[in-house]
């Protein structure tokens, strides 16, 4: 495909005879920097202005505190959920052959394909305390809207298709002949699935974590209708952020967001060593 | 999913020892657990958004529907996809020709960033350009002087909006691409055809459905993106209210029919768009296939 000549020397990119190399990568870096890179660079430049004491100032003010550990914390719970239930979801719909098996798969997509305002006031409504899920927890003692719990559910809703979607590829291509090897040699269904295709499986349970948990962590419209927003108590980060800006404290959006960005580098770095790790122990 | 390889091993599926598949009430109880979940966590909150949009009529859903503010956020929400997404259209070939067909230092380096909206929060997404335009904001004093509004009106919206949806596309194509080689633009170049010839009659082709998968998924987040364009919209009614940024003002003046009125057609996009992408994908599944997984 690529004529490689053992040439020395640097070379920007090996030589091929279709044309349009500079015209569509200097269009894309054009774009990419307008539209992103400026941007983005904008936020870190203004953040680094703000001198070290005024950063932390505003990252270790109580309620810019709470916000972070709502939002991480919250996050973090969705996306356990997700794991477990995302998995069972993708295992039944690889494995198992079910009337509807085919509508239940296109389902899974839904959170990508719906508007999170639409979910986030189509959750409210529904676990509301006259609410067709919420009236049944009533009784129970459980309060879902308005709560944290409430920004966990819409969470779950957000990330799920991110575990499916990772794992479901990953599961259709595990070979059934290692599973009937396993069982010649006399192991249990429990111990296959432990032992030989839990760990085949292990990345991608990894990866479709990450990505919900990075999703959760941004997420906005879905969680503002249903938690309630009480500073302190129910008030994530991203609605900090927007509470700032309404405010005209520039400097004070400007900090969260940095260091929301920051934290989310530090997660995706220990989630990649995690990989790293388990394709080794594993691999 | 519809692989023929899984019909394969399905008959001998039926015939395995309990050590190679779960014993049947083992799968009952999965199955249960598997679609109780996404009944409760899929399927009912679409259903509430038609059964509280219908909940006072027929007759109140369109009064709701037909008001001035609800005509114009709809109007805004079609303007806003239809200039960004062709655009992100654009740049998606245009980076999936460069990154595909060439080899060049620091490609995945450029195909991380072209990622990066994706792990973004999109309020971040939104007050990246309040701080470059907004008047306390770099450009601010500049646009101000020159009488250039970006921020609270439609320009601002759009820029948002093409933010959030920028790697739509073109992480459809690249893979895609990737996996098509340069063969048949080769070919098509070697026969005499121009650089421009071979794009439109060769690579298009090859990657149309692929290309049509993005734009489905860019247009359903460019008409439903709500945390970006909300920072930088400034909710001016009839202005610069798009329709979710409506479902919002109207849910919180308590106007629930109203609101979930706006979202019901949200909704149905969403299922359009749904019903779409699995006819793509079992009809053409293969030649999508790289996509797989978004």
């Amino acid at each position: 495909m690529t004529t490689a000549p053992a040439k020395a020397g640097w070379r920007f990119r090996q030589p091929s005879v279709i044309p349009g190399f500079g015209l569509t990568l200097g269009f894309s870096l054009a774009y990419l920097t307008l539209i992103i890179l400026i941007p983005l660079s904008g936020l870190v430049w203004r953040s680094a202005a703000l001198g070290w004491a005024d950063f932390w100032a505003i990252v270790v003010d109580r309620r810019t505190l709470n916000a972070l550990k709502i939002s991480f914390g919250t996050a973090f719970l969705a996306a356990v959920v997700n794991v477990v239930f995302g998995t069972v979801v993708a295992w039944v719909l690889v494995r198992y052959r079910f009337p509807g098996r085919r509508i239940a798969d296109a389902m899974v997509d839904l959170p990508f394909a719906l508007p999170t305002a639409v979910a986030g006031i189509a959750l409210t409504t529904l676990y509301a305390p006259n609410g067709w899920i919420g009236h049944l927890l009533m009784p129970l003692g459980i309060k879902v809207a308005y709560t944290p719990l409430g920004i966990v559910i819409a969470l779950v809703f957000i990330g799920l298709p991110f575990v499916v979607r990772t794992v479901q590829p990953i599961m259709e291509e595990l070979d059934k002949e290692v599973e009937e090897a396993a069982a010649t040699l006399g192991a249990n269904r429990f111990q296959i699935i432990t032992r030989v295709l839990f760990p085949g499986l292990a990345p991608a349970i990894i990866t479709g974590f990450s990505l919900a948990f990075a999703r959760g962590v941004g997420e906005y419209g879905s969680v503002i209708f249903i938690a309630g927003n009480l500073p302190f108590k129910s008030e994530i980060a991203p609605l900090l952020i927007v509470i700032r800006l309404e405010e005209y404290n520039y400097e004070a959006a400007t900090a969260i967001a940095a260091i929301m960005l920051a934290l989310s580098f530090v997660m995706l770095l220990v989630v990649n060593l995690v990989q790293t790790w388990s394709r080794k122990r594993y691999g | 999913m519809a692989d023929p390889e899984i019909k394969s091993y399905e008959p001998h599926h039926e015939s395995q020892s309990a050590a190679v598949t779960e014993s049947r009430p083992v799968k009952a109880v999965l199955m249960a657990i598997a679609l109780a979940f996404l009944a409760v966590f899929l399927l009912l909150p679409l259903i509430v958004v038609f059964h509280e949009a219908l909940a006072k009529g027929i007759g109140a859903y369109t009064e709701a529907l037909s008001g001035p503010d609800t005509r114009s956020a709809i109007r805004l929400t079609l303007l806003v996809a239809a200039i960004s997404v062709p655009l992100n259209v654009i740049f998606g070939i245009s980076a999936a020709w460069a990154i595909a067909k060439f080899e060049f230092k620091g490609k995945a380096f450029l195909t991380t960033l072209i990622d990066l909206p994706f792990s973004v929060s999109p309020v971040i997404s939104g007050l990246v350009y309040v701080l470059l335009f907004g008047a306390q904001g770099l450009l601010g004093a500049w646009l101000k002087a020159h009488g250039i509004v970006i921020l609270f009106a439609v320009p601002g919206i759009v820029l948002a909006t093409i933010f959030v949806t920028f790697p739509f596309v073109a992480r459809e194509l690249i893979p895609l691409m990737q996996e098509q080689g340069n063969g048949d633009e080769e070919a098509a170049l070697s026969l005499g055809a121009s650089g421009w010839q071979a794009f439109w009659y060769v690579t298009l082709p090859n990657v149309k459905w692929g290309l049509l998968y993005g734009v489905l998924l860019c247009n359903a987040r460019a008409m439903g993106e709500f945390g970006a364009v909300s920072v930088v919209s400034g909710h001016i009614r009839g202005l610069t209210n798009t329709m979710p940024l409506h479902v919002e003002i109207l849910y919180n003046e308590y106007n629930a029919v109203g609101a979930f009125a706006v979202a019901s057609l949200l909704a149905g996009l969403a299922l359009v768009t749904l019903v779409l992408k699995t006819l793509l994908e079992m009809r053409y599944g293969a030649e999508i296939a790289a996509t797989r997984g978004h």
